[in-house]
């Protein structure tokens, strides 16, 4: 679906972000991205969509290298009160990337009345985003990738500023969503947990300049349960695994200090 | 809870709303009642009090035939004249300054090329162009329009260039990620992004606009509320000339509440928003 291979990039040409990214994703996955902050993952996630170009290295989305983003890709950012258009309404939100696809008007209303339906905001149509909280408001943008019917759903920390209980609610959201319309799910987060507890592999960044530390396979049941999954010796001892990398790899860098994002 | 509490709610909330219109409407009516007693008193021909000013408007304006809704023939041949112009010139500047905005606003190498040359323009003073456009563009209506339009493009054009280059990254990624064609991203996210500080741009225009709208009309002209003021100052006719000074300021009033009615309604969204993040 999405293979990775060799990327480097950098803002300014003494500092560089990325330094060899290495990856691949299968379809019907979910596969999280995590690593420490400033190591680059949000630039990462952009040249995955096409935003950015790499300086070094290619992104192939089913088999063609990207330049600009690929059709069949959506993408929910982490901001979603500015991602989320504040002069339309929730319907005209998740239309409107549907306005330039080739659908007629009864099939572009159903796909926004049955993402607005899967994401639990029926009824909220005629809504500003600005009127909803801020779960919801993400779970509008969600509905709005959705509706979009993507092969590859891309989310850059989507739920970095929502309440624990929200956010609980929407990782589920996020399982049951690729369950019933087979997305492949790229995730990226900073949150070890979320990432073990939502995806199927956890690739692992180190700090900048940014290399993949380890692909950890999660080896956890579906459907998985915000209080059962947790609680499984697997779970614990992926999560640890993953967060000795982490700080293995940190307290490296801070005896060799690396310049940051 | 006793019965009569919502009425003394309800009264105190009356009360409350009659205390700000006193003090918004207060001292506009004390001034034009302490115009009244002095000019009676000094009983000069150059400051006739306000109800000798109101009662010759009426005559000027208000005294035609039922048929015309009583307008007299002074406001078919000027001030019509007038108001024509002036939006005819505005609605042109308010066209060109978000066109030329948009494309400035977006474009680096457009910006790089007009930025100079725009900068330059904007330093001339409208009435001094007045000579200028009568020798291209005649004395009619046409070189008046294009006076007006010239003069108050300004405010716009310097807003939407503000607005449509400072539109939020995000915005423009997401558009990006949904691969949203260009006339798309221009209509349905950079224009309505903009619309806050375009607004604010056109409705200093306005201001300008009546401004020019006058400047327009002192020279070389035969109607129009300017020529009327001129021309009733050379004829000695005071109190018309005081008519046409109050007239504009009605005028003025008017125009920006009207477009502040308008402005409420379009970025209703706006307001909304903002008071939500303020919170």
């Amino acid at each position: 679906m999405l293979s990775v291979a060799e990327l480097a990039y950098s803002y300014s040409s003494e500092k560089p972000v990325l330094a060899n990214v290495t990856f691949a994703v299968v379809a019907g996955e979910i596969v999280s991205i995590v690593g420490p902050s400033g190591c680059g993952k949000t630039t990462l996630l952009k040249i995955l969509a096409g935003l950015l170009r790499p300086i070094k290295g290619d992104v192939r989305f089913q088999g063609e290298i990207v330049r600009g983003v690929p059709a069949g890709l959506a993408m929910v950012f982490q901001e979603y009160s500015r991602s989320l258009l504040p002069w339309t309404t929730v319907t005209g939100n998740v239309e409107l990337p549907l306005r330039y696809k080739k659908l007629d008007r009864p099939a572009r209303a159903r796909l926004v009345s049955d993402s607005l339906e899967a994401v639990g905001l029926s009824g909220f149509g005629q809504y500003y985003p600005w009127q909803l909280s801020g779960g919801m408001q993400q779970r509008v943008a969600i509905a709005r990738a959705l509706a979009y019917q993507p092969k590859l759903l891309l989310m850059d920390e989507p739920f970095a500023s929502v309440d624990a209980q929200t956010r609980a609610d929407l990782e589920d959201l996020v399982a049951a969503v690729r369950d019933r319309f087979g997305i492949t799910i790229v995730f990226i987060t900073h949150d070890i947990d979320e990432a073990v507890y939502l995806s199927d592999r956890v690739v692992v960044l180190s700090t900048s300049p940014t290399t993949v530390i380890d692909v950890i396979t999660t080896e956890l049941p579906r459907p998985r349960d915000q209080i059962a999954t947790k609680a499984l010796p697997t779970f614990v001892e992926k999560r640890s695994a993953i967060a000795r990398l982490i700080r293995r790899r940190n307290a490296d860098s801070l005896q060799h200090p690396a310049p940051r994002e | 809870m006793s019965p009569t509490e919502p009425s003394k709610a309800a009264t105190s909330a009356l009360l409350g709303a009659l205390r700000s219109m006193a003090v918004r409407w207060g001292l506009g009516v004390g001034l034009v009642a302490l115009w009244q007693v002095l000019a009676m008193r000094a009983g000069s021909i150059f400051f006739p009090p306000p109800t000798e000013i109101a009662k010759r408007a009426v005559e000027l304006w208000l005294s035609g035939p039922p048929s015309r809704l009583f307008l007299s023939d002074g406001v078919f041949q000027d001030i019509l004249p007038s108001l024509l112009r002036l939006l005819a010139g505005w609605s042109l500047a308010v066209a060109c300054g978000i066109a030329l905005g948009t494309a400035i606003g977006r474009s680096r190498r457009i910006s790089e090329l007009l930025d100079p040359s725009l900068q330059f323009l904007r330093a001339i003073p409208g009435p001094a162009l007045v000579p200028v456009f009568i020798l291209l563009l005649g004395t009619e209506s046409t070189m008046r329009i294009a006076l007006i339009a010239f003069g108050s493009i300004w405010p716009v054009l310097l807003n939407t260039i503000e607005g449509t280059r400072t539109v939020d990254p995000v915005q423009l990624d997401t558009a990006a990620s949904f691969r949203l064609p260009r006339g798309a991203l221009l209509w349905r996210i950079v224009l309505p992004a903009a619309m806050p500080k375009i607004f604010a741009g056109m409705r200093i225009s306005l201001a300008l606009a009546v401004i020019l709208m006058v400047v327009s009309e002192l020279v070389a002209s035969t109607n129009g509320i300017g020529y009327r003021i001129q021309n009733a100052q050379i004829m000695f006719l005071l109190t018309d000339m005081w008519c046409g000074i109050v007239l504009l300021a009605v005028i003025g009033y008017t125009l920006n509440r009207l477009f502040l009615t308008i402005e409420d309604r379009a970025l209703n969204w706006h307001r909304g928003a903002r008071g939500r993040s303020a919170a």
